[in-house]
């Protein structure tokens, strides 16, 4: 990034209460005060939200896409730890 | 919101792939084919990233610039209502650069290059705002025409293959059909005016027309980097078909409202359940692509001026975040 911009921030909003902050988008801003403001202004101006989150975009550690085989496929073997991996009998119910 | 493929012009031309690793070539063609999106930090050819850059780029100037013709007319609206209207619709303008700016910057490229390139004439931005606002029925005809335009372009890019790019386009996309109905709905009550009031709606729609069927780019045989573009899914239409549909859909919308649309060689074809419509003159649109539009040069005035009177404030916000980060550190 060059250094004459402000440094990036990562938006999250919760839609309404009861949910999750989700990632919306990202603002340029000096401070978090004013990656707040230019959350609020870029992302929500029709009542897409209750509350926001910004972070310094430089702070998010992330997977890497080359590790994702050793990282997820493990699991796809592992098929019963899914509950229709067990045959019941029919006429079982509450199961 | 507005895009025009520029694709014909631009330099990226198709460096083609075959010099990368072949394998993580074909596991990406493989991959974009199986509609599967690509994100951020996913392998992708150098081509594919350039045309991104330059699309994404040149969509997020147009939005921007895109607010200078409208900006004009907010002082001058007729009345309470459709100041702020326009207001809130210049505003989202402005909000349509900025995701799709931050889509870009995705790809490696930061929002200083990109404006640099934007002010220093490198960057294009959509044709249409080379063309002048002069009466109030333009503000009409640009919502209604230059946005449904750009919808059109718009709602099949929701599935481009770039994951920002797709993502930035939903959001823009469920805001854009209001910019369109409050065009059509001010063309509609000029048009159901005074005889001055028709004859106004009456002539921004003779100026806009054919500006805004040049919004989707060159025609299909003169688009060399379609072909690639739509291999690629970050195209998902081409041109000429989106025209089409546009012309399609507007011309009974222009008859319901008492306005002729201004093509005597345009007449409903049974055969191809279509409009035949007369051919765009193509030598004016690369004339405006060149920066030869009415009022190209004024755009960018505009635009220098805005960013130049803004840097003290950027750089008084930077310090004034400086100074009390320091001081923060100072207290611990």
């Amino acid at each position: 990034m060059s250094s004459k911009d402000w440094p990036l921030w990562e938006v999250f909003v919760r839609a309404k209460g009861g949910l999750s902050h989700r990632h919306a988008g990202s603002v340029h801003a000096a401070d978090a005060k004013m990656a707040l403001e230019h959350a609020r202004d870029t992302y929500t101006r029709r009542m897409e939200g209750v509350s926001l989150w910004v972070l310094p975009s430089a702070q998010i550690v992330s997977s890497d896409p080359r590790d994702s085989g050793p990282l997820f496929e493990p699991a796809e073997d592992k098929i019963y730890r899914h509950p229709t991996f067990y045959k019941i009998p029919d006429g079982i119910t509450h199961i | 919101m507005y895009t025009t493929d520029l694709s014909g012009k631009g330099k990226a031309k198709a460096e083609t792939a075959t010099a990368e690793d072949p394998a993580l070539l074909a596991a990406f063609e493989a991959r974009v084919a199986n509609d599967e999106f690509i994100e951020p930090k996913d392998w992708m050819p150098e081509a594919y990233r350039k045309t991104l850059v330059r699309q994404i780029s040149q969509h997020a100037h147009s939005e921007i610039v895109g607010m200078l013709p409208e900006g004009n007319w907010i002082t001058r609206a007729p009345n309470l209502r459709r100041k702020a209207i326009l207001l809130a619709k210049v505003q989202d303008e402005g909000g349509h650069g900025l995701y799709l700016y931050s889509a870009a910057e995705t790809l490696g490229t930061s929002r200083d290059e990109m404006i640099e390139a934007l002010h220093s004439g490198r960057a294009k931005y959509s044709t249409i705002f080379n063309y002048p606002t002069l009466t109030w029925a333009d503000i009409g005809a640009i919502g209604w025409l230059v946005d449904g335009a750009a919808i059109m372009n718009q709602v099949p890019l929701q599935r481009t293959s770039y994951g920002p790019y797709a993502r930035a386009m939903v959001r823009v996309c469920k805001e854009e059909s209001f910019h369109q109905r409050q065009g059509y709905e001010l063309m509609m009550a000029m048009a159901a005016g005074t005889t001055g009031q028709k004859r106004m709606a009456q002539d921004a729609l003779n100026r806009w027309w054919w500006p805004s069927l040049m919004m989707f780019g060159p025609p299909d045989d003169k688009s060399p980097n379609t072909e690639q573009s739509m291999r690629w899914r970050i195209k998902r239409d081409t041109n000429d078909e989106l025209r089409q549909k546009f012309v399609d859909i507007t011309v009974p919308q222009a008859e319901a409202i008492g306005l002729t649309v201004p093509d005597p060689a345009l007449k409903w074809n049974e055969e191809r359940g279509a409009y035949d419509f007369g051919e765009v003159d193509w030598e004016e649109f690369y004339a405006v692509v060149k920066g030869e539009g009415p009022v190209a040069k004024e755009r960018m005035q505009a635009r220098q001026k805005a960013w130049d009177d803004g840097a003290w404030v950027r750089e008084a916000a930077r310090a004034h975040a400086d100074k009390r980060a320091a001081a923060k550190i100072a207290a611990e």
